[in-house]
């Protein structure tokens, strides 16, 4: 079935695992982002087993809906929800970031099954999503089209090109989720170069907009339903986050942008996250693949 | 005696072949960045107002957007002048549609010194250094408008990032629309043993005119036009060298990084022979009359001639 259309508690429950899934694979690792990771953990589940519909085990087929992450440092949140869809094998997880593995630090489309274009640049990928929404227009395809944006990368010029765009061809098929976390490597983002009031910013470039409590998951399926029922105009989801959400350590400390947690602190985080890092590192290593 | 050409204009050959390709595959689409007359593609647009897309002035969003409009079966061709078109947007181009790889299409119009009046800003010679070193991009420079043409269509074949550069102002017809074009494969422009000129361009008919003045003299200069700057046809600049002992090339684009230096990698690495270089020397153009400029930056036959000389008094 494309589009698996899971309710608020299993979203939770599935959640829970990616968030086990991140810690596991970046103390593995050694490197990678932990906090933006967190951050888009609940919203990024709810995407990948409520809303889009995809083939994992067939990712280009024709129908299916695009998404892309333009902050493509978040790959141990992708890759997570990936494997845990179905896209590859869980263990596949345990080689992040190494060099025989397919899993390379930013998004590779040449390297990774189901990963269609490569990031890592931000300000990129909302003009590409943009590129899929009119062709997907202009031949009669019912896709919708998902881009995940971080809110410092609003900062980037480009973005406000592509806004600009998405408005101007009236595309209604493409909705934008900004994981408002309001951090960046630097510290606040309020401080660094402030982004705010973005609701004004999109709904000046004629975007529908959506506020809404990034980790809330009811609440976020439900702005999924707006987005895609809201005609006329593209909609971005406002989804306010705390970074290195579900971690006590990490939660809203930009120093966990782009840090992994040593074995130690994964260790402490994965109690908090009710396992323990034997129990998971086994889990993903002993996995054949999953399928939902 | 020196030829009498035909003189069009490349950009032309773009808008025409653009509708030819378009004829013939339902998949392309065209985009343009506020320049739809100088970039030809009003023809394009008047043919399929559907299949084109209106992007304003945004390069940096019409080049990712072309990226995107290729994931899902299109063949994006966007139009604009090169400095904007590949200059402006080199990061969306590194990471996006090379390293992905994306199969869009650039035209890059306004190349070379002779863009003219607009001056340095507008005159992109550093298009050919930077697409060269971008990993899976195929680069062509053709000579004039039917090669131009024979370009945009034979683009379409290659399934990956590819950029055809051309000018701004009418420049000879120096190919026959019945000659074939195949990407990657070096045209011989006219034969010779003392020495090899390799151009692209318009710069192609400046060598075919030393040619013909060096002949007077007794002077054979083999031309060869290597429209394809990547892939380079290593064959041809090889059995060059073998054969006629001392190249010069030709560009309307900086000495760094052109073609002068991925025929001097070709020759130093496979049969080295002395070489020359007629290119911009390191320095940004100016406004001015376009033979003017040409003349100013010593990207004329008679520069090509002085430099067959000096490698003959070398060999």
């Amino acid at each position: 079935m494309p589009r698996l259309g899971w309710n608020a508690n299993q979203l939770q429950e599935k959640a829970l695992d990616v968030r086990r899934d991140i810690i596991t694979l970046l103390a593995n690792a050694g490197s990678g982002h932990s906090g933006g990771s967190l951050s888009c953990t609940d919203f990024a589940t709810a995407l990948f087993f409520n809303r889009l519909r995809v083939e994992p085990r067939e990712p280009m087929w024709e129908k299916r809906d695009f998404w892309n992450f333009s902050i493509g440092h978040v790959t141990p949140v992708i890759y997570s929800v990936m494997a845990e869809r179905g896209y590859f094998p869980l263990k596949d997880l345990l080689g992040f970031r190494q060099f025989n593995g397919h899993l390379q630090g930013h998004p590779s489309a040449h390297d990774t099954p189901g990963i269609e274009v490569s990031a890592g640049s931000i300000g990129q990928g909302l003009s590409i999503a943009i590129g899929v929404a009119l062709a997907s227009k202009l031949d009669k395809n019912p896709r919708h089209c998902w881009c995940i944006m971080g809110d410092g990368e609003q900062q980037e010029g480009s973005i406000w090109e592509a806004a600009m765009s998405a408005g101007h061809y009236k595309l209604d098929n493409l909705t934008a989720i900004i994981d408002v976390n309001r951090k960046q490597i630097d510290g606040d983002t309020v401080d660094v170069m402030n982004v705010e009031p973005l609701a004004d910013k999109y709904r000046a470039f004629n975007w529908h907009v959506i506020d809404v409590d990034g980790h809330d998951i009811q609440a976020i399926l439900a702005a999924f339903d707006e987005a895609e029922n809201t005609p006329g105009k593209p909609s971005v989801i406002l989804a306010r986050t705390v970074m290195g959400k579900g971690v006590s350590f990490m939660e809203d400390k930009a120093a966990w942008h782009g840090n992994p947690p040593s074995h130690d602190e994964a260790k402490i985080a994965l109690e908090e996250l009710g396992t323990d890092y034997d129990t998971w590192y086994k889990r993903l290593a002993e996995s054949e693949g999953s399928r939902p | 005696m020196t030829p009498e050409f035909e003189w069009k204009t490349t950009r032309e050959g773009w808008g025409h072949g653009l509708v030819d390709v378009g004829m013939t595959f339902e998949d392309v689409v065209v985009l343009v960045g506020d320049l739809t007359g100088s970039t030809n593609v009003n023809f394009f647009k008047e043919k399929f107002p559907d299949r084109f897309f209106q992007m304003g002035i945004a390069e940096q969003n019409m080049a990712n957007v072309a990226a995107g409009m290729s994931l899902v079966g299109k063949v994006p061709y966007y139009a604009t002048y090169s400095a904007f078109g590949v200059g402006r947007v080199v990061d969306q181009l590194r990471v996006t549609s090379g390293y992905t790889p994306c199969n869009i299409k650039i035209g890059g119009a306004h190349s070379g010194i002779s863009v003219g009046p607009d001056g340095a800003t507008h005159q992109m010679m550093e298009d050919i250094a930077i697409l060269r070193a971008l990993p899976n991009f195929t680069v062509i420079a053709p000579a004039d408008y039917d090669q131009t043409r024979l370009a945009t269509i034979a683009v379409h074949e290659i399934n990956g990032p590819c950029y055809i550069r051309f000018g701004r102002e009418k420049v000879p017809v120096v190919t026959n629309p019945a000659d074939s074009f195949e990407i990657g494969k070096a045209q011989v422009m006219a034969e010779g043993d003392d020495a090899t000129c390799i151009a692209y361009g318009q710069m192609v008919s400046e060598a075919l005119i030393a040619h013909d003045l060096l002949l007077e003299e007794g002077i054979t200069l083999r031309v060869l036009n290597m429209h394809t700057l990547k892939p380079l046809d290593e064959d041809a600049i090889i059995m060059a060298a073998e054969e006629t002992g001392a190249i010069v090339t030709a560009e309307e684009h900086q000495i760094y990084g052109g073609l002068g230096s991925a025929v001097s990698q070709v020759v130093c690495q496979h049969y080295p022979v002395p070489m020359e270089y007629v290119a911009v020397m390191d320095r940004y153009g100016r406004s001015g009359k376009p033979e003017e400029l040409l003349d100013a930056f010593g990207l004329r036959h008679n520069n090509i001639i002085r430099k067959v000389k000096k490698l003959l008094d070398r060999v």
